[in-house]
């Protein structure tokens, strides 16, 4: 395994399928009485969140605890608009802490290579969510997912629904569910795919109730509602035309096939882009994600961390 | 002082001695020694290209203001390293270079340095806010004698403002040089629009963002029948519209830079803000449209948009990082690589791009003369032979922002000469 | 469980298989051999739980399970205890696949654990697996069956049934083979190339 985790698309296909074998193993340690491994004692971990996001950072801090390192929570200060404490000085106080990893949340795309390539820190990085860039564990935790309740992804199809242009978790999803073997269906109104997404190996349409009955799973993206107002007079009309249009409702669930699930890597905005019912359903494995999340961290830092101790060699 | 600029190659042809005397190159002798009327101090030129000195349209110097970024001193210093002998100082200074007397100053400034000669360029609107006329007329009747008139950094995107500028430096034969970039299409925008912007996740900079103001522009020039410049060309489409323009026989003349002729949007990719710069690196497509429309006259000059920036604004993340790099000691380099060493041009179309036709834009008339008996003795002596890796440390300006570092570049500027001045000799500041 | 096509399989060993110390009916024999003082410790297959430390301890316990039923008529539990977790060279070693961890049904308290693995050397993976267990049960006793001990102990660990005592050398290396994952049961030793 490499030293950084920062796109999902530095994992080739064994190395994506070690780490959702690891989690396969690691998944089971819910059940123990006592929920924690040594495999990272006297390890640190800092979870480094230049912007918000409670369920991510209590994912990672889980997967950290739960394998016996000392976690460290750093929220730094500032955004795309007012420039806080810089990328550099926090990373130069983390290097001097100790820091064996850093997992960061960064509202810049990029953020995270450049933590990595920098050479301020010594440390691994991983990348939990930068920017409209990626978001690699949750592409994984998905992946996992599925897999979980579909087996082998070779050949299966798996639509991704909405704002796609803004959505890091689709973008890793594109490229580690290909990697996997599945076939990828981006669907979303053409103002919320970004251009060039031709390249990127995977099909697109404007047409959801054309993709669904032919899905063996959906993950249905958030939109924001702000994205109605923003620049260019906003991306869609209205809620209501983006719901009627892209929304899956009970209505649509009824045209999935029954295998079929639904994920959606929250948070939810229930009503606009997924129904109450559908969100609640059985098909929808949404908790299960959550889960899962925890797993798959555990197993993302297992394996960069082993055999790579940033104290000991050069 | 005298000197004997002795076996250089006049714009790249067979070794001539060149005499300069009091400023003025006193004569050509194709093969032969000089005259060697008294003791001229003998400059081995042997194998050097002897060029016209060269002439950029387009500099930031930073100061007032961004003292930090770069001086006048420190820019025309890395300005004569690169064989500038003028350079032509943008107005987005602080303050803003809008009137007769921040015009002055900076030229003053210019002088006093004596590396290079530093023309100001005036701003068309007011503290370049786009609203309304700066005084173009006082600018251009001052010391400083402004002709060249641009709000680069922001566009002049009001059609009606553009309009006005465009017909009142009609009167003193003055240009308006536009930084084409419509505004709505690029808010927050980060690199050139593409399957790559889309994969980084970084705002797209679409082409057409630069293209539809350009095709305005034109349109306008030629309604008022008035002089434009386009600054740092970057697209495909815009050198067709450029191309189409001048097919037309319309007033326009547009401008490429060196990093435009060599570098692309897959740098991006690194993250690295030192490869952020506005107009965005673009895909190698429209690298090429650009050679070929430099090589064909469509783009008439290259300017290098030498734009210094301090440390800590670029040793960030992407987002948060300045647009911008430094061009104006790597400029000859990157043209030899790109233009010269390719075959589309030779160094005849060199100092015709790079001297003469920036010198008849800016209306300068010491600048961009031929080297010949008679002529102010502004030359640059260049080595094409051999290369050497760029080290960002070792430039002359305050700021380390170049994108090539590292990066093996072709040739060196040996000498530059000012009014029969040596401002640079063996490669190092005179 | 998908998991189970993609678990990684350890390589077979290469055709220069060395010298080989036990043959199958050797294996067998002294399997048999260890079910019966496992019985005879134990006073009976009551509370008995083979916990095997994968890969090749795994079907080691289940073949001593099965010899025990042919002998008591009693299936006793058999699981798998992976240790990778709780090894002491993570640091120094690039990282492993896990291996399965299975507790039968009903846990390790008050159970007698019989902890079974292919070769005993350093006895450091049996100290992993001592603390690995201290975080799933607490069993009444745990005892340790090896298929050979090769001698060369780091810590004070001992086996309490051996199949065969193998003295070695530490230039030598000591490969067990099981049908289960080689199509072969064989126990070879060879110099190993340094």
């Amino acid at each position: 395994m490499r030293r950084h985790l920062l796109s999902a698309a530095d994992l080739d296909r064994p190395e994506a399928e070690l780490v959702l074998q690891t989690a396969d193993e690691l998944r089971s340690l819910a059940d123990r009485p006592i929920k924690k491994l040594p495999a990272l004692r006297g390890r640190t971990v800092v979870n480094l969140f230049f912007e918000d996001s409670t369920r991510t950072r209590i994912s990672f801090e889980a997967a950290a605890k739960r394998l016996s390192a000392d976690v460290i929570n750093f929220a730094a200060k500032g955004s795309s608009l007012s420039k806080g404490e810089s990328l550099k000085d926090t990373a130069l106080t983390l290097e001097a802490m100790g820091a064996d990893a850093v997992v960061i949340r960064h509202w810049a795309s990029g953020a995270p290579h450049l933590l990595a390539n920098s050479g301020w820190v010594r440390s691994s990085v991983v990348n939990a969510g930068d920017g409209t860039h990626e978001h690699p564990t949750q592409a994984l935790l998905d992946a996992f997912t599925l897999w979980r309740h579909l087996g082998s992804l070779d050949g299966r199809r798996i639509a991704i629904v909405g704002d796609v242009l803004h959505s890091r978790v689709a973008r890793s999803n594109a490229l580690l569910l290909r990697t996997l073997g599945a076939e990828v269906t981006l669907v979303a109104p053409p103002t919320l795919l970004p251009v060039g997404v031709d390249g990127w190996g995977v099909e697109t349409s404007y047409d959801v109730d054309a993709v669904l009955p032919k899905a063996d799973a959906v993950m249905m993206l958030r939109v924001q509602r702000e994205r109605m107002s923003l620049e260019g007079g906003g991306f869609f009309p209205s809620a209501r035309e983006y719901s009627r249009r892209y929304g899956l409702d009970s209505r649509r669930m009824a045209t999935l096939q029954d295998h079929t699930v639904v994920m959606h890597p929250g948070p939810m905005i229930r009503g606009m882009e997924i129904t109450a019912d559908v969100a609640d359903s059985h098909r929808s494995v949404i908790v299960e994600q959550v889960t899962n999340g925890v797993a798959v961290r555990m197993a993302v830092l297992y394996l960069l961390l082993s055999g790579n101790d940033s104290g000991g060699q050069a | 002082m005298r000197y004997l600029l002795s076996g250089a190659r006049v714009l790249g042809g067979e070794p001539s001695d060149i005499s300069i005397e009091d400023g003025v190159i006193t004569s050509v002798v194709p093969g032969a020694a000089g005259r060697a009327g008294g003791d001229p101090e003998v400059v081995d030129a042997a194998g050097l290209v002897a060029l016209p000195g060269l002439v950029d349209l387009h500099t930031h110097l930073r100061e007032p203001g961004r003292e930090d970024a770069e001086t006048v001193e420190t820019g025309t210093s890395a300005a004569a390293l690169g064989g500038f002998t003028a350079v032509h100082a943008m107005a987005n200074t602080d303050p803003v270079a809008d009137t007769a007397g921040v015009v002055e100053q900076v030229w003053r400034l210019g002088r006093e340095a004596g590396h290079c000669d530093v023309f100001p360029v005036g701003a068309v609107t007011v503290g370049l806010q786009g609203e309304r006329l700066a005084e173009l007329g006082a600018m251009a009747d001052s010391a400083a004698r402004v002709r060249v008139f641009s709000d680069d950094g922001r566009c002049v995107d009001d059609a009606v403002l553009m309009r006005r500028a465009l017909e009142y430096v009609k009167a003193f034969d003055g240009v308006v040089a536009q930084h084409a970039q419509e505004p709505r299409l690029t808010v927050g925008a980060q690199m050139n629009e593409g399957e790559l912007s889309g994969r980084l996740g970084l705002r797209g900079w679409p082409a057409v963002a630069e293209e539809a103001v350009i095709a305005r522009d034109c349109l306008l020039a030629a309604h008022v029948e008035s002089r434009l410049h386009v600054c740092h060309v970057s697209t495909a489409g815009s050198v067709e519209i450029v191309r189409w323009a001048k097919a037309e026989g319309w007033n326009v003349t547009a401008e490429a830079c060196p990093h435009h002729l060599l570098l692309t949007d897959e740098l991006a990719a690194t993250y690295d803000p030192v490869y952020k710069v506005n107009p965005p690196l673009r895909s190698a497509n429209d690298v090429e449209a650009l050679r070929q429309g430099l090589a064909d006259g469509t783009i008439d000059v290259v300017a290098t948009d030498h734009a210094p920036h301090p440390h800590e604004d670029k040793d960030c993340e992407w987002q948060s990082a300045a647009f911008g790099m430094l061009g104006l000691e790597t400029a000859l380099s990157v043209v030899q690589q790109t233009m010269v060493d390719t075959g589309l041009i030779d160094w005849a179309g060199v100092a015709e791009r790079m001297s003469h036709v920036p010198a008849r834009i800016g209306r300068l008339s010491d600048h961009g003369r031929p080297i010949a008996e008679g002529e102010p003795a502004n030359l640059v002596l260049y080595d094409p032979s051999g290369s050497h890796v760029v080290d960002a440390m070792q430039t002359a300006s305050l700021s380390r922002n170049t994108p090539y570092a590292g990066r093996e570049l072709p040739g060196s500027v040996v000498a530059t000469f000012l009014r029969g001045r040596p401002t640079v000799l063996d490669g190092k500041l005179a | 469980m998908p998991a189970e096509a993609a678990r990684l399989r350890e390589p077979a060993p290469g055709p220069s298989g060395g010298r080989t110390v036990l043959d199958a009916r050797d294996i067998s024999r002294a399997l048999t051999r260890i079910a019966h003082e496992i019985l005879e410790r134990n006073k009976g297959a009551e509370d008995l739980l083979l916990l095997g430390i994968p890969s090749r301890g795994v079907p080691l316990a289940r073949r001593i399970a099965e010899k025990i039923a042919d002998v008591e008529g009693f299936d006793v539990p058999v699981g798998s205890l992976d240790v990778t977790m709780y090894r002491d060279d993570l640091r120094m070693r690039p990282a492993r696949a896990l291996l399965p961890t299975e507790i039968p049904d009903g846990g390790l308290d008050g159970k007698v654990v019989v902890l079974v693995d292919d070769v005993l050397f350093s006895g450091r993976t049996i100290r992993a697996a001592l603390d690995a267990m201290n975080d799933v049960g607490r069993p009444k006793t745990v005892r340790l069956a090896v298929l050979v001990d090769r001698g060369h102990r780091e810590l004070p660990i001992r086996a309490d049934f051996v199949g065969k005592n193998l003295p070695t050398s530490l230039v030598e290396s000591v490969k067990v083979r099981l049908e289960e994952f080689d199509d072969v049961d064989a126990v070879t030793i060879r110099e190993s190339a340094r």
